[in-house]
């Protein structure tokens, strides 16, 4: 694969991630801003749960960062591992920070969109528990990612963490089907949705805005980390003479 | 095998076998991992411990006792159905037809008396012209 080696050459990437890390931010900004304007004003309540069924217009994007983020970083990680390339390592890292905190961004408009619906804020039911448990992998990966680091260690350590916290992904997605849960079962599906399209319209926006974003501080966090090691090296060698 | 194939092949395996095992781990949970049980379960639940119910509230059966405090229905699951007592403050999206899941203990006799009720939304999402449509019962639309 000629074009992915091209990519993964540093410099490269960060002639890339350059003039794209603003694009994306700007447009993720403005996509979410617009569509979190248009589910406050230009969609319809629901019939049961009234005005606060509009919290799922950053929930549900929230929701989704947060498991595709883990997604992205045990990519990260695996291409890491087998390929060796040290950029791969780089990105498995930048994307924790921003899935940890969408991944607590879900957590908490479900919990602020539980106390009016359900009546309560929190419950330990199976879809509540295994999201939490993802956001504490998230912290845990970041500890770890730390500390690898701070040992001079070669990464291979967080890798494999970023690997086997895949482990939950499925749990999270299939908890409402396998046990009775709180949580209401899937809306959206990749074939069909049982949200109203009057209503749902606006998630595309701040989902595609979100995910924009997401995209943008995971290219800020990866220009800074490349940064650093460039700083780092510079530092030692200047030490050495 | 170049060192590189078979590093690729020891990933792809450690995935299938993580997620294999979560699945294979999380289908053997089955219903110890339930938030509650369901009415059809009933019999196999544990009486004056405290546990859920849960299941839909069944149309009509919502009354009031005398002391204005007390309501009684019934909760179904299609299969079964169990009457359960409870005094108290029902949350907002309780009403008949609708899921709920009672929180309290089963007494001798087949009865659930709850000590609180929590609301159970579905997945269906929709404004209230649409329900209207959908079943001319009561929506916020006034």
């Amino acid at each position: 694969m000629p074009s992915l080696h091209a990519l993964a050459n540093p410099r490269r990437f960060l002639s890339i991630a350059r003039p794209l890390t603003p694009l994306l931010v700007w447009g993720g900004l403005a996509l979410f801003a617009f569509g979190c304007w248009a589910g406050l004003t230009q969609t319809p309540a629901d019939y049961l749960q009234g005005d606060s069924v509009r919290i799922l217009y950053v929930h549900v994007p929230a929701a989704w960062l947060g498991m595709g983020g883990w997604s992205s970083l045990a990519i990260a990680s695996i291409v890491f591992l087998v390929w060796r390339h040290p950029l791969a390592a780089v990105a498995a890292r930048a994307i924790a920070l921003p899935g940890a905190l969408f991944t607590a961004l879900c957590l908490a408009t479900g919990s602020i969109w539980g106390r009016p619906t359900w009546g309560t804020w929190w419950q330990w039911d199976g879809r509540l528990t295994s999201m939490l448990l993802l956001f504490f992998v998230y912290l845990a990966y970041l500890a770890l990612a730390r500390a690898d680091a701070d040992r001079d260690g070669d990464g291979r350590i967080p890798a494999l963490f970023g690997i086997a916290g895949t482990a939950l992904l499925p749990v999270i997605r299939y908890s409402v089907l396998w046990w009775r849960t709180l949580h209401q079962g899937p809306s959206i599906t990749l074939t069909k949705s049982t949200i109203d399209p009057a209503i749902l319209w606006p998630l595309f926006f701040t989902a595609g805005g979100a995910s924009l974003l997401f995209g943008g501080i995971v290219l800020m966090r990866m220009r800074a980390d490349l940064a650093r090691i460039k700083a780092e090296a510079r530092m030692r060698r200047r030490a050495a003479v | 095998m170049s060192p590189k194939r078979q590093r690729m092949a020891l990933a792809l395996l450690a995935v299938v076998a993580i997620v294999g095992a979560v699945l294979l781990a999380m289908s053997a949970l089955g219903d110890e991992a339930a938030f509650f049980y369901a009415p059809a379960d009933a019999a196999s639940a544990p009486l004056d411990k405290p546990v859920r119910l849960g299941g839909m509230v069944a149309p009509g059966s919502v009354a009031r006792d005398a002391d204005g405090v007390t309501i009684r229905f019934t909760v179904t699951d299609g299969k079964a159905s169990v009457p359960v007592r409870f005094a108290g403050i029902v949350p907002d999206l309780f009403r008949e037809n609708s899921g709920v899941v009672a929180e309290g203990r089963f007494v001798a006799g087949g009865g659930f008396v709850a000590d609180n009720l929590l609301a159970k939304h579905d997945e269906r999402y929709m404004p209230p012209q649409v329900a209207g449509k959908m079943h001319k019962s009561e929506s916020i639309a006034k």
